[in-house]
Parts: structure tokens; C-alpha cells; sequence
């Protein structure tokens, strides 16, 4: 598989993550977004811009966002979705393997 | 090697000596042959796009349409100095049609030959056959349905939204709540099984089940006091969006089976199946009943999945799954306990009320 994006496997910076997430959510909303803002309240979670968001995280952060994982509780805030990264990412070897 | 669909999508016309009598640049106040304008107007009926390929002046042309008072009927006209064919070829991209479902008829054989040359998958037809058109069985599809009747209003909706969303500034969610999106909910009657059977054998993408219900089994199932089987229509300021999703529910006393809910594709990026799910899920919480959704994941559909698990349908296991039947191989059974929220507020929803009689009996006799 093939992204534009270089996956990136160092020990997790959140800030890095984070910031990395915010600039893809801000070229969406065509506005700034707060951190922990709540993009369910502001709308901008359809659910097409959850699944591009879905695989935006994977492909960017070499990990696979299945089952419990796909909730709305996960992807609410920008705070959520770095959570959710390092965690992903903080499983073990086969965090991987989409 | 042809290609060429059983059925013609869209018809371009020729102007000069085709669709009128004589050539405008000669003279300006040519006139309709006059049996066309039922042709035309047959077609249209039958949901058949026709466009125009002309060699004129673009302004001339389309303002000498508008005053024989056919211009509406035309989408996408081509009218210029460049060959045919390539007209022909914009115009299947514009509308995503194989050049094997685009017809084309003209007086001159040299231009059909150019088109028969360059796209050999559209079919060509001279003059002379204009009137008989409607009797081909190419153009005579096989049922006529409320949507195929306005066809041509919703692409031409389509292409004034699609050109304002490329002009539009804001964010998608802004954009989305400029169109005043409706939806409207409604039980399916036999009028609309065509096109319900069509949605489930055509929305791959968004299926759920995957599962293709015939024309027959959704007519059984609607004489069946069990189930529901519900349309989805959307309309916005540009117009109809026609039938744009299906859903069949199985009512059990304490949990409705969501057994298949598929939506075309032209409405994912609205949120349609959101805006069901959650409309669906206070049906539910104000029946007292839970939901369980079936889910067969395949490498198309995973927006579905998404959709279902940020409505808050999860894996997790509850003993009202013991009153369905076993699921079929491959599929999983999604379930939420429906908790009362409101609704968002991009779309508007008109739904019939799902609950069953004895709940609004009580409700009615003031309980």
C-alpha cells in the first residue's frame, strides 16, 4: 500500500501527532480547530468525514482502527483521536498490520 | 468490438434539418418538425436524457431552443465548431454514462460517420428515423418509475448544486446546511417496489447486507404486518434527489431487526444513513425496544461500518439477540440499546411513527 504520507514509527510524540491531526481537520473545516473541540457539536463529523478521517489516521500512523475502536467517543476531539493513536500505536508489533 | 447497453441513456440531436426544419445560420426563425416535440417529450417521460450536439453559434442556438419553448428538455448542450464525437465524449463524462448507453441522430451521414468511427459504442441514427425513435426497443425501458419520470430535474438540480459546492468557500458542514436538506421517510407501497429493488441491487457500497431483495420478497414483505419496509427521499433548494435509500425492518416485542439498509451513493457525503440511523434509533427508544443491525463487511462497505458504530451500534452481546433467528455466514449482528437524542440539525426529517399501535393507543387515551 501506498500513501502520501510517511509512516511514522518513532516512539509517539503527541504533540507531533496531534498537530499532524489538526492541520488534516482544519483543511476539512476551512477553519481552526481547537483541540478539544467537539467536532460531533460543530457538525463536522458525517459520517463520510469520519471514514476519510479513519483512514487518514491509519495511513498517516501506520495503525488499524477496527471494531470497538470505530466510535464516536474516539474521534469526538483532537484529544480523543491522539489518545486513540498511542494507544494503537503503544500495542505491540502488529499495531501495523492494515 | 461493441459494447452497447441494452438500454440508451441519453440521446444528442443534431439541430439543423433533425430536430428543426432548415438551418438557422440561413434562417433564424426555423421551426420544429413538428412530431418531434412528442418524441421528445416521450423520451423524456421515459427518463431518457437527450443533450444537443450542434455545429452553430452556441448563443444563437440555445436562445432559438428556448423560444420553440424545448430548451428545458435538453441537458448539457454541445453547440461549437469541433467534431461530434468529442461532444459526445464530454458529455458521457459529464454524466457518467458508458458511450454504450449514449445515442446520437443526425441528418448528415458524415458526421455520424465520425462519430461511429471515433466512439463505435454510441449508437447513431439519421434523421429520417427521428419519429420512430420511441418504438425501438432500446429506448423503450423496461418500467418507468417516479424518478426515471424526473430524471432530467434531478441531474439538472445536480449540476447547479455540484457547481455551486465547487464554488462555495465555507466548510462542507456550511455547505450542507445552505442546501435545507429534507428527508423523507415513508412506508413502501407497490408503486415504489421497482425502484426499491433496484436500490438494494445497486448501492454495493452502501449495503449492508449485500443481500439483492427481489421485487416479489419485498412485496411479501410489506403485506407482512412484522416487518417494515421503508423509502428514503431527499429533496434540497435544487431539487429532488429521487430515492435515495431502503431500509427492512423486522419488529420483534423488545427488538427491532434492522435486516438491510442500503443507500445510494449520491447521498453519502449528506450523511443519509446517519440521519436514518439516529431517526431509527428514536423510533426505537420511544417503542421501548433495542436495535440490532446486520452487518456483512466486505472491502466496499466499511463507511457502513463506520456509519452503524458512530451511531453507536456496537459488538457487545444482550439477550434480546436471542429472539432473532441465526445470522447467515459472514454477517455480524451490530446491536445499541436506543437512547432518545436529538436529532441533527442539518437535515429535516419526516418519518411516520414506527411504534406500535398499543403504545400510541395509551398515549392518545392520555397515559
Amino acid at each position: 500500500m501506498t500513501t502520501d504520507n510517511v509512516i511514522d514509527r518513532d516512539p509517539v510524540d503527541s504533540d507531533v501527532v496531534a498537530g499532524k491531526i489538526t492541520a488534516y481537520l482544519e483543511a476539512k473545516a476551512k477553519a481552526p480547530v481547537a483541540h478539544d473541540e467537539d467536532l460531533a457539536d460543530s457538525g463536522l463529523l458525517t459520517s463520510m468525514v469520519a471514514m476519510e478521517i479513519v483512514v487518514f489516521l491509519e495511513s498517516t500512523f501506520g495503525i488499524a482502527v477496527v471494531g470497538g475502536d470505530l466510535k464516536m467517543r474516539n474521534f469526538r476531539t483532537v484529544d480523543d483521536m491522539v489518545a486513540l493513536v498511542a494507544r494503537l500505536r503503544g500495542d505491540g508489533e502488529n499495531a501495523g498490520d492494515a | 468490438m461493441s459494447s452497447r447497453a441494452e438500454h440508451v441513456k441519453c440521446l444528442v440531436w443534431d439541430l439543423d434539418n433533425t430536430l428543426w426544419r432548415g438551418t438557422l445560420m440561413e434562417d433564424p426563425a426555423v421551426t420544429l418538425f413538428a412530431d418531434l416535440v412528442e418524441v421528445v417529450k416521450t423520451l423524456d417521460a421515459r427518463g431518457i436524457l437527450q443533450s444537443v450536439a450542434s455545429r452553430n453559434d452556441a448563443d444563437l442556438a440555445l436562445r432559438r431552443l428556448e423560444e420553440l419553448g424545448v430548451a428545458e428538455y435538453f441537458v448539457l448542450p454541445k453547440v461549437g465548431w469541433g467534431p461530434k464525437s468529442e461532444s459526445i465524449r464530454e458529455l458521457a463524462d459529464e454524466l457518467s454514462f458508458a458511450h454504450g448507453a449514449m445515442a446520437f441522430i443526425d441528418d448528415q451521414p458524415q458526421e455520424r460517420a465520425e462519430v461511429e468511427y471515433s466512439l463505435p459504442d454510441v449508437r447513431c441514427y439519421p434523421a429520417e428515423q427521428a419519429s420512430s425513435l420511441p418504438d425501438l426497443a432500446e429506448f423503450t425501458p423496461r418500467t418507468v418509475t417516479t424518478d426515471s419520470r424526473r430524471r432530467r430535474q434531478m441531474y439538472q438540480a445536480g449540476f447547479h448544486r455540484d457547481a455551486e459546492r465547487a464554488a462555495y468557500r465555507g466548510s462542507d458542514q456550511n455547505f450542507l446546511r445552505s442546501l435545507g436538506l429534507v428527508m423523507t421517510i415513508g412506508r413502501a407501497t407497490e408503486v415504489e417496489l421497482g425502484r426499491v429493488e433496484e436500490l438494494t441491487m445497486r448501492t454495493t457500497q452502501m449495503n449492508t447486507t449485500g443481500v439483492y431483495y427481489a421485487e416479489e420478497t419485498l412485496r411479501r414483505l410489506i403485506a407482512d404486518p412484522a416487518h417494515e419496509v421503508l423509502t428514503v427521499t431527499i429533496t434540497d433548494r435544487f431539487g429532488p434527489y429521487g430515492a435515495v435509500g431502503v431500509v427492512v425492518l423486522d419488529r420483534y416485542p423488545d427488538v427491532w431487526h434492522v435486516k438491510l439498509l442500503a443507500t445510494s451513493c449520491r447521498v453519502v457525503s449528506l450523511g443519509a444513513g446517519a440521519a436514518i440511523l439516529s431517526w431509527l434509533r428514536n423510533e426505537a427508544a420511544r417503542s421501548g425496544v433495542h436495535l440490532v443491525a446486520d452487518f456483512r463487511p466486505t472491502d466496499r462497505n466499511r463507511v457502513m461500518d463506520v456509519t452503524y458504530r458512530f451511531a453507536d451500534f456496537t459488538d457487545d452481546d444482550c439477550s434480546c439477540l436471542a429472539a432473532l433467528p441465526a445470522p447467515d455466514d459472514g454477517v455480524n449482528r451490530l446491536h445499541q440499546e436506543s437512547v432518545f437524542q436529538e436529532l441533527a440539525t442539518t437535515m429535516q426529517v419526516h418519518a411516520p411513527d414506527l411504534r406500535p399501535v398499543e403504545l400510541t393507543e395509551n398515549l392518545t387515551a392520555g397515559r
